[in-house]
């Protein structure tokens, strides 16, 4: 008989505010054992809140959480042992040695020496830091220093793990090289991810179940699929030289959607060859001459700016702005 | 039972952890070594002089480098607890902290770590300021009782200090102001008799140099190193060591258990 597991998290009603800014406005949540769950979201959508409150690190205003089955308000001791925590600024002591912060969590994890000293090897080994080990951390790249972080996270073999942006500003090799360890992880040892990113593509890449936040609140959830599939379908985006031209693609195709500034026309298409080709064969038969075709499938972009009105990129602008100001 | 245990490995791990970044990084002591080493040294050899002869009362007629040395050890533990706040007030902006944070060990063992770490610093730079006075004609008559029961006050006292620094550390808002909110601590050997009798001090100065906690401490130490009575000064300077220290500790445990500041 096969049982379902446990949910790794679980959350009801959760909010949290700062003063008069809500960050965190009545989320429910219910993460699966096992896999990686994505919480996406624009920079100050409340995503770091949410994984500090489920950490244990700050304390919720309302909402009761569960993780790994214990009570984060009753129990947060229990919590702790469950869970480990890497974040978007690296959590390592830089005046010491790789291999001493990786001891150094062997020892906190109550580990006797010669068991955390494996470990610690075992852990250089596989995240390639076997050379860095002997230097002090606040000489790594910082590509480096998260690897050292997710290692130090690993020391406790925590079931469930909780990676707040783990990629932001790192190049794209290491972003891979990160990627690769994080589906490593789920898939040889079965551990629970949650996973928070501002990047579609990385939520897209690795997450199971997506849960989109926007201004504290959950706007959508599902599988990356799921979530595509809440957007209309592709199209066919046409270019034209001048606006004459774009009347007459207009009325070959029909009104669909049209763009005189940019002199493009939007055409659903399913993206099928045939269908395309008839188009094409409409459209000369016409003498209409289409200076440039591009075909659209809907990404998580569009997911976005169905979801929230905005597209991601414009979110972060926003906020860019609001942190220079 | 076995929680205490955890209690104190965790502890253990943090001090290490603490003494490590200060003998990799012995810069700051240094720095808390040299600022009272030179003020020593220009306070001997320059205004010693007139100073010496400016001593009265149950001072009269001591020499100044005898009369300064013990007080000078008050200069020395106030530097390292300057120093203390800003390492804790560092540490606190260090993404590790809040790491500790998310792991299941006893919350007060890293505080534990970096009073412990401070301790040890502050009591190295203690030795090499004694060293510094001997070199410069210090010469104290206590025995060995006396050289005991002063290291105990001066342990005492930095025990005190760093616990109160630490507090402010965390407290701080800023590493910049770290720095800045001990430095009315920093003051207070100065206007106490460490340097000079308070009854040489004008009336209203005079009074408050006789209550603050510098100056029983000041005068039992030159009394335990020069092996002179010193009345009931121990106890209220042992009192006042007890006292703050567990402000110190009272305010510290309260300041970081609250949720941290976040950004």
């Amino acid at each position: 008989m096969v049982t379902t597991p446990p949910p790794a998290i679980t959350a009801l009603g959760l909010r949290k505010s700062y003063g008069d800014k809500i960050v965190l406005n009545g989320i429910d949540l219910d993460v699966p054992s096992g896999r990686i769950w994505s919480l996406l979201g624009p920079n100050g959508a409340g995503k770091t809140t949410m994984v500090q409150i489920l950490s244990t690190l700050i304390r919720p205003d309302a909402g009761t959480v569960h993780v790994a089955g214990h009570d984060l308000a009753k129990d947060p001791d229990a919590v702790r042992r469950s869970i480990g925590v890497t974040g978007q600024f690296a959590a390592v002591d830089e005046m010491l040695t790789g291999e001493e912060n990786l001891l150094l969590m062997g020892d906190l994890h109550h580990l006797d020496r010669r068991a955390s000293r494996r470990r610690a090897n075992e852990l250089l080994k596989q995240f390639d830091l076997e050379d860095a080990g002997k230097k002090v951390a606040s000489t790594y790249s910082g590509g480096m220093r998260r690897k050292l972080d997710l290692a130090m996270t690993l020391v406790g073999n925590p079931r469930i793990i909780f990676l707040d942006e783990p990629t932001t500003g790192l190049d794209p090799r290491s972003r891979h090289t990160m990627w690769e360890i994080i589906r490593g992880l789920v898939a040889n040892e079965g551990i629970t991810i949650f996973l928070t990113t501002q990047y579609l593509e990385e939520a897209d890449e690795l997450a199971d179940r997506i849960a989109v936040l926007d201004h504290g609140k959950l706007v959508a959830q599902g599988t990356p699929d799921e979530l595509k599939s809440l957007v209309p379908g592709s199209h066919i985006l046409l270019t034209f030289g001048d606006i004459t031209e774009l009347d007459a693609a207009v009325r070959v195709l029909g009104e669909s959607a049209r763009d005189d500034q940019a002199l493009t026309l939007r055409v659903p298409s399913n993206g099928d060859l045939g269908e395309m080709r008839s188009l094409l064969d409409r459209l000369d038969a016409a003498s209409v001459v289409a200076k440039n075709l591009s075909i659209h499938t809907p990404d998580l972009d569009d997911v976005f700016l169905t979801l929230t009105g905005r597209p991601a990129a414009e979110n972060e602008a926003e906020n860019a702005e609001k942190e220079t100001v | 039972m076995a929680l205490m245990s955890y209690a104190m490995s965790d502890s253990w791990t943090m001090v290490r952890r603490n003494v490590r970044h200060i003998t990799r990084y012995p810069s700051m002591l240094l720095a808390t070594v040299v600022i009272p080493a030179l003020m020593f040294l220009l306070f001997v050899f320059a205004f010693g002089g007139v100073m010496g002869k400016g001593l009265v009362g149950k001072d009269a007629g001591t020499d100044y480098v005898d009369y300064l040395s013990p007080g000078i050890i008050l200069l020395a533990l106030v530097m390292a607890a300057m120093s203390t706040s800003v390492s804790v007030a560092m540490d606190m902006t260090k993404g590790i902290i809040n790491r500790f944070r998310t792991m299941a060990i006893a919350r007060t063992s890293v505080l534990v770590g970096h009073v412990v770490g401070s301790v040890v610093q502050a009591l190295v730079s203690v030795v090499i300021m004694l060293a510094v006075a001997l070199v410069a004609g210090f010469r104290p008559s206590a025995g060995i009782g006396g050289w005991l029961a002063a290291l105990g006050l001066v342990a005492l006292l930095s025990f005190a200090l760093t616990w109160i620094a630490v507090a402010f550390g965390l407290a701080a808002k800023t590493v910049e102001s770290a720095s800045n909110t001990p430095m009315l601590l920093q003051l207070l050997p100065f206007l106490s008799s460490a340097f000079v009798p308070a009854e040489s001090m004008a009336s209203g100065l005079r009074w408050f140099t006789e209550y603050q906690p510098f100056t029983p401490i000041a005068d039992t130490l030159r009394g335990l190193f020069l092996g002179r009575p010193i009345g009931n000064d121990w106890i209220i300077a042992i009192a006042w060591c007890l006292g703050i220290a567990l402000v110190g500790y009272l305010w510290s445990a309260r300041l970081f258990k609250r949720d941290p500041q976040m950004t």
